[in-house]
């Protein structure tokens, strides 16, 4: 099966403060944005991250065929637990998410 | 009205032959971001810069007196990468040393945005503090433990400096936006597409291809739309790198929340215009009913030590969780009768694993550096000659890259606040000083 990251053009993973992680998928095409859009859940995403579904925000950006990820981090940023300051290597479980037909 | 981004960081560098070009022809405003949260909270605690100093020289030194000559009012965001009013002193300093050098006099605005542990607790008390978060509502404790505290202003200190004629404006903590904006919203153009454009520009040449934030970007802004061209010719603007570049580290790509209120750009339009020059228009901005700012605040939660190695026996691999409860258990058996237990926190940070080589950080925080280094030294050298059963590699389980093995990193500090506080005046906690340096 396809993973997410076999659609992506771009795809990465950033701080949106020190207390958010964001998420940015860029598509090659308009088909591949909707295709995974209408197939990617958040109960995918809450099970890679451990994150609660109510917690997690996605948002189709059709301009850029992107869709957009955003939910708390779960150690804020540079805290004890820390182990990504900038949050830019936070993105392997979601690129190796399963992407069903 | 034309607008030059120096890069996206003061201090990362740039084409110096890219600002010629971007000084070829009459700029009105010349801007810099000078700081960021992305580094962590020791810089705001240690009062340090995340940036160098000689480059951060450098940058300066090239484009102060082209914005003289051309008169275009300078406007440095967020001094000395964490905006408090040490980092403002300290490029304060940089500065003074370069008028020195060149000869140069002009009007130097500073706007300090620090507040006081007290000025939040009234916000606090007062019902006016508005959590980012669920998980990290402000509580006074988290309040008093802070060390620092700074605002992160908007766009009204600066266009109070503008209209008392500043040639220089050095912001304590700013946002990026307010950089930008503040000129042209100060010169009448519409709001909507001011803090659109900022929110590009304040990455430099982010948006362009090949890709950069250590490089030049000029911006022009008219009634209706503004245009976006590299000022390096090997660079340029296309619609796809524009309005990507709204998703970079945005929560939300539609919308850029600002003290003075939320820039929606659902309807914003991109054109290219040349092979080189993309058109934006359509942007809106929505003014708050009820003003904010947004506080950031450290504390420090003790001393750190250091101690990287890595294990590349694999059946050391496999037994590295029973060496990690061993070697814990020993420490606090070894140190209950001359540290309280509370005094020090022990962490692994690891990557890799038993298909390659693991690598291990010992991670001590402790009440001292003292305290720190006996508890590194301690987890150190048991996990270096900890048995486990069927070991064969019995001279040693790590291998230090490095002699001294432990690194005394100093003071840690943690975010303590990150809230947003409601202002009656957007200029509450600006403190605006205006003064003449140099001849």
């Amino acid at each position: 099966m396809k993973r997410l990251i076999d659609y992506t053009k771009i795809l990465r993973s950033k701080n949106a403060g020190p207390l958010y992680i964001t998420f940015d998928l860029i598509f090659n095409t308009r088909e591949d944005m909707i295709y995974v859009s209408r197939r990617l859940t958040k109960e995918q995403i809450s099970t890679a991250y451990s994150v609660p579904v109510e917690k997690i925000d996605v948002i189709v950006y059709e301009v850029v065929n992107s869709i957009k990820i955003t939910f708390p981090r779960k150690n804020i940023s540079g805290s004890l637990n820390d182990n990504d300051v900038y949050g830019c290597q936070q993105h392997k479980p979601l690129a190796e998410l399963e992407i069903g037909e | 009205m034309k607008i030059v981004a120096l890069n996206g960081l003061l201090g990362y560098g740039y084409s110096e032959e890219a600002l010629n070009i971007a000084f070829s022809e009459k700029v009105d405003y010349l801007g810099v971001d000078a700081g960021s949260t992305d580094p962590g909270p020791y810089y705001l605690g240690s009062g340090k810069s995340f940036t160098d100093r000689s480059a951060v020289k450098r940058d300066l030194a090239l484009a102060l007196p082209r914005a003289l000559e051309h008169k275009a009012p300078f406007i440095i965001g967020t001094a000395g990468g964490a905006g408090s009013r040490r980092h403002v002193e300290w490029l304060k300093e940089i500065l003074l040393e370069i008028v020195s050098e060149k000869g140069l006099s002009f009007k130097l605005g500073t706007v300090y945005s620090d507040v006081s542990r007290e000025w939040v607790l009234e916000k606090l008390n007062g019902g006016k503090i508005i959590n980012m978060s669920d998980g990290m509502p402000l509580t006074q404790e988290a309040v008093e433990e802070s060390r620092t505290i700074v605002s992160q202003i908007g766009i009204a200190p600066i266009i109070e400096l503008l209209k008392r004629n500043a040639d220089v404006i050095i912001c304590g903590r700013a946002c990026d936006t307010a950089i930008y904006a503040a000129p042209c919203i100060y010169n009448g153009y519409d709001a909507g597409l001011a803090f659109h454009m900022a929110k590009i520009m304040e990455c430099g040449a982010m948006c362009s291809e090949p890709v950069a934030a250590a490089d030049v970007m000029q911006a022009y802004i008219y009634k209706d739309s503004f245009e976006l061209r590299p000022a390096n010719p090997i660079r340029k603007c296309t619609v796809d790198r524009v309005a990507a570049h709204t998703l970079y580290e945005q929560s939300n790509p539609y919308l850029i929340f600002e003290p003075d209120g939320v820039c929606d750009l659902t309807n914003s339009k991109f054109e290219q215009v040349d092979e080189r020059t993309v058109r934006v228009s359509g942007s809106v901005f929505k003014e708050a009913e009820v003003k904010t700012l947004k506080l950031e605040g450290v504390k420090c939660s003790g001393y750190r030590t250091v101690c990287p190695a890595t294990v590349y026996d694999g059946e050391t691999v496999r037994h590295f969780e029973e060496i990690v409860k061993t070697v814990t258990d020993f420490v606090k058996e070894n140190t209950k009768k001359t540290l309280p237990q509370n005094s020090y926190r022990v962490s692994f940070k690891t990557s890799g694993g038993e298909e390659s080589s693991l690598g291990v950080i010992i991670d001590v925080v402790g009440q001292t550096q003292e305290i720190a280094d006996t508890v590194c030294a301690l987890v150190r050298s048991r996990m270096l000659h900890c048995d486990y059963k069927g070991r064969k590699s019995t001279a040693g389980n790590l291998a230090f890259p490095f002699s001294p093995s432990d690194i005394h990193v100093g003071e840690v500090y943690e975010f303590s606040v990150f809230h947003l506080a409601k202002v009656d005046s957007l200029l509450e906690t600006s403190k605006i000083e205006l003064e003449e340096v140099g001849k």
